[in-house]
């Protein structure tokens, strides 16, 4: 009978019955696990806790979060597993900072690339109606700036010398 | 007794309140519901033991987190914390996705932009420096638990915002 025994009803020392509300989820080769659950929340607890849930599907889960939480509360006594939230928490706030400068900036390069692109296709050369002055349009872009007078003649159909 | 009326515990464990109960400082008598779930949780015993392991300056700190994780039990009787954790991770998850491709858009308009850009010379700092959200560790902790759904689409939403420390 001893040999078995569940690993909760061999740390409590007790008949470990047919019914035993550990013992599909507390194996006998697992002792540190019921330990740990033991330590923070209690047997009577841990079992109460069981009961409450419906499925042995779920009281499985439950068990397994139980240890895991437990396992945290006694690595960390003060924060336990609440200071992974909080890690968590804060990542996500620097992650959605970051996401917003990225997107920010995605945005202002879009911008300036559009306003580059209709200045190139604004840009039309016209005849002074009375002279063989070529008139080229002011430009006020960054790269440019040169734009000037330039006789009719001095033109070619290669209109991309003027860039 | 001095005429001070008993703390939180005393009360609910109809025990007499003590000058130095370990209780007292950190669950006032008027929030009995504060006790009350962490007891059902972890029981006052095991509670007690916890703070007497601590020092007093982080006592206050450990019964937040404690009132928190009983919370987060009660609302959550299978995941607890963990499913809380679980959906956090999967957000980061994400986020980091969103903002890789978002970092992979500057560099194709940058390239665009400049067709004798040469990426290797100038490569983005960006591209590299905030991939580093979560470290290896940290996944590995999590990595057998990362599986867990939560029993409640509802409760997520409250401890996905809710903030323990201001």
């Amino acid at each position: 009978m001893n040999s078995g025994r569940c690993a909760a009803c061999k740390y409590l020392r007790r008949r470990c019955p047919s019914d035993c509300i550990f013992s599909p989820y507390f194996p006998p080769n697992d002792h540190q696990r019921f330990a740990c659950v033991h330590r923070i929340y209690g047997a009577s607890n841990v079992g109460k806790m069981l009961q409450q849930i419906p499925s042995h599907d779920l009281r499985a889960k439950a068990a397994d979060t139980l240890y895991f939480e437990a396992k945290y509360r006694i690595q960390d006594p003060v924060y336990g597993c609440v200071g992974m939230i909080t890690q968590l928490h804060q990542q996500i706030h620097s992650a959605e900072s970051e996401l917003a400068k990225t997107q920010a900036q995605i945005a202002f390069l879009n911008s300036n690339d559009h306003a580059q692109e209709s200045q190139v296709q604004n840009i039309e050369t016209k005849l002074h109606p009375d002279s063989n002055i070529l008139i080229l349009p002011e430009q006020t872009n960054a790269a440019g700036g040169l734009w000037s007078y330039v006789p009719a003649s001095a033109t070619s159909t290669d209109q991309t010398s003027w860039f | 007794m001095g005429g001070s009326s008993p703390c939180a515990s005393c009360k609910l464990l109809r025990r007499r309140c003590a000058k130095d109960c370990i209780f007292a400082p950190y669950f006032p008598s008027d929030d009995p519901h504060k006790f009350a779930i962490v007891h059902k949780v972890f029981g006052a015993s095991n509670v007690s033991k916890m703070l007497q392991e601590l020092p007093i300056h982080q006592r206050g700190d450990a019964v937040s987190s404690l009132v928190y994780e009983a919370n987060a039990r009660v609302r959550d009787p299978v995941y607890g914390c963990a499913g809380a954790i679980s959906y956090l991770q999967n957000e980061v998850s994400k986020l980091e996705m969103q903002l890789a491709v978002a970092q992979a858009e500057i560099l194709c308009i940058q390239m665009q932009q400049r067709p004798n850009y040469l990426p290797t010379n100038h490569i983005d700092v960006q591209a590299g420096e905030k991939s580093h959200l979560l470290s290896a560790d940290f996944n590995n902790n999590m990595s057998q638990y990362l599986g867990f759904p939560s029993s409640s689409n509802v409760i997520q939403d409250p401890l996905k915002r809710e903030s323990l420390w201001t």
